[in-house]
């Protein structure tokens, strides 16, 4: 590491904390700009496929044993399942598969 | 809503009770990020700070990996920006629930637990959001996200490699469980997940394109997909208001 982790830290606390404080204490009034609105909406979709995707088939041991974590959390989650079982779900079905693969 | 302090007990009580199934579910997120923070080559103890500073999953997992490939301070604030770009959205969706007279260190306090999780549990209660319910909803939820990073960290080195290899999905897990019940209702919102995922791999595997670190990618794929769908799917504002 080159840089002071410290530093790494702050300037990470920083950044996110303006982003979740500022328009609480700014914003008074709705936005307006349905462009801004429907950009808005969507960053939280696309950004957290784009994380997922293709990152998870690396997060195991094996591209199979995440892939069956994958399927796991999709099923759950299309079955509306909560967050705790969706994630655990999906750590359950790696923990399964690797002892078939491992 | 000057509310008595009865009251307050009750906001409180109520947001300590939506915060727990929160606080259990953080608990095996978090332990996976103390796991990750730990090998990538940080302490016990900046892991922890970590995340009783950042309290966002998606952020602090980008950011060790920022820390471990030694990426600039400025790289670190552009990922940190356009992944947690969303909590914006949150942050104003929220601007329009409290009372408008509400004091400004309130304000602030409230900020500083604008996560997916809690967002959703504040912004389904009923009529104007209680200070005090996102007090308590708020110190619920991140003593999990702290005290399963402490955990993680802390006993990462003693727990099989199986074990560690299935934890590893936790957080994919918990955003899976974030975009697919929104993408069944809403088939813009599948849309638009499908081809961020389509353009993440590309990036991934597609030569030169490869070249470019995760963070990065990530910063690219959001803004291009989100701005296509802005223009392509435009949304209305019940959207906006309702989703976690």
């Amino acid at each position: 590491m080159k840089g002071n982790v410290y530093i790494y830290i702050l300037v990470m606390a920083l950044v996110t904390y303006i982003i979740r404080a500022l328009p609480l204490t700014v914003i008074r009034k709705e936005i307006k700009s349905p462009f801004i609105k429907s950009f808005l909406y969507y960053v939280p979709y696309v950004t957290l496929s784009a994380m997922t995707v293709p990152a998870i088939f690396t997060a195991t041991r094996s591209v199979y044993s995440a892939a069956a974590g994958f399927i796991a959390a999709l099923v759950l989650a299309f079955l509306r399942k909560g967050l705790l079982t969706v994630a655990a779900g999906a750590c359950l079905a790696v923990f399964i598969a690797e002892l078939f693969l491992i | 809503m000057r509310s008595n302090p009865s009251d307050s007990v009750k906001n409180f009580k109520e947001g300590v009770q939506a915060g727990i199934p929160i606080a259990l579910g953080y608990l095996a997120v978090s332990f996976a990020f103390g796991i990750q923070a730990v090998s990538s080559g940080l302490s016990v103890f900046q892991a922890t700070l970590i995340s009783l500073t950042n309290v966002t999953s998606a952020g602090q997992f980008a950011g060790i990996s920022v820390i471990a490939a030694a990426g600039s301070y400025i790289e670190m604030a552009g990922v940190q920006f356009i992944i947690n770009l969303r909590y914006m959205l949150m942050s104003t969706a929220l601007s329009q629930k409290i009372d408008p007279d509400l004091p400004v260190y309130k304000r602030l306090g409230i900020a500083f637990g604008v996560t997916d999780e809690i967002f959703a549990v504040s912004i389904m209660r009923k009529g104007v959001l209680a200070p005090a319910f996102s007090a308590g909803a708020i110190i619920t939820a991140v003593l999990g996200w702290v005290l399963g990073t402490f955990l993680g960290a802390f006993s990462g080195e003693i727990l099989s490699a199986a074990l560690i290899s299935a934890l590893g999905v936790a957080l994919y897990g918990m955003f899976v469980a974030i975009v697919v019940p929104p993408a069944r209702e809403n088939r813009n919102v599948a849309i638009a997940s499908l081809i961020a995922a389509g353009c993440s791999s590309l990036f991934y595997f597609a030569p030169v394109l490869k070249e470019i670190s995760s963070g990065t990618r990530i910063i690219i794929v959001t803004v291009a997909v989100s701005v296509l769908s802005a223009l392509l799917f435009p949304q209305g504002t019940e959207g906006a208001a309702n989703e976690g």
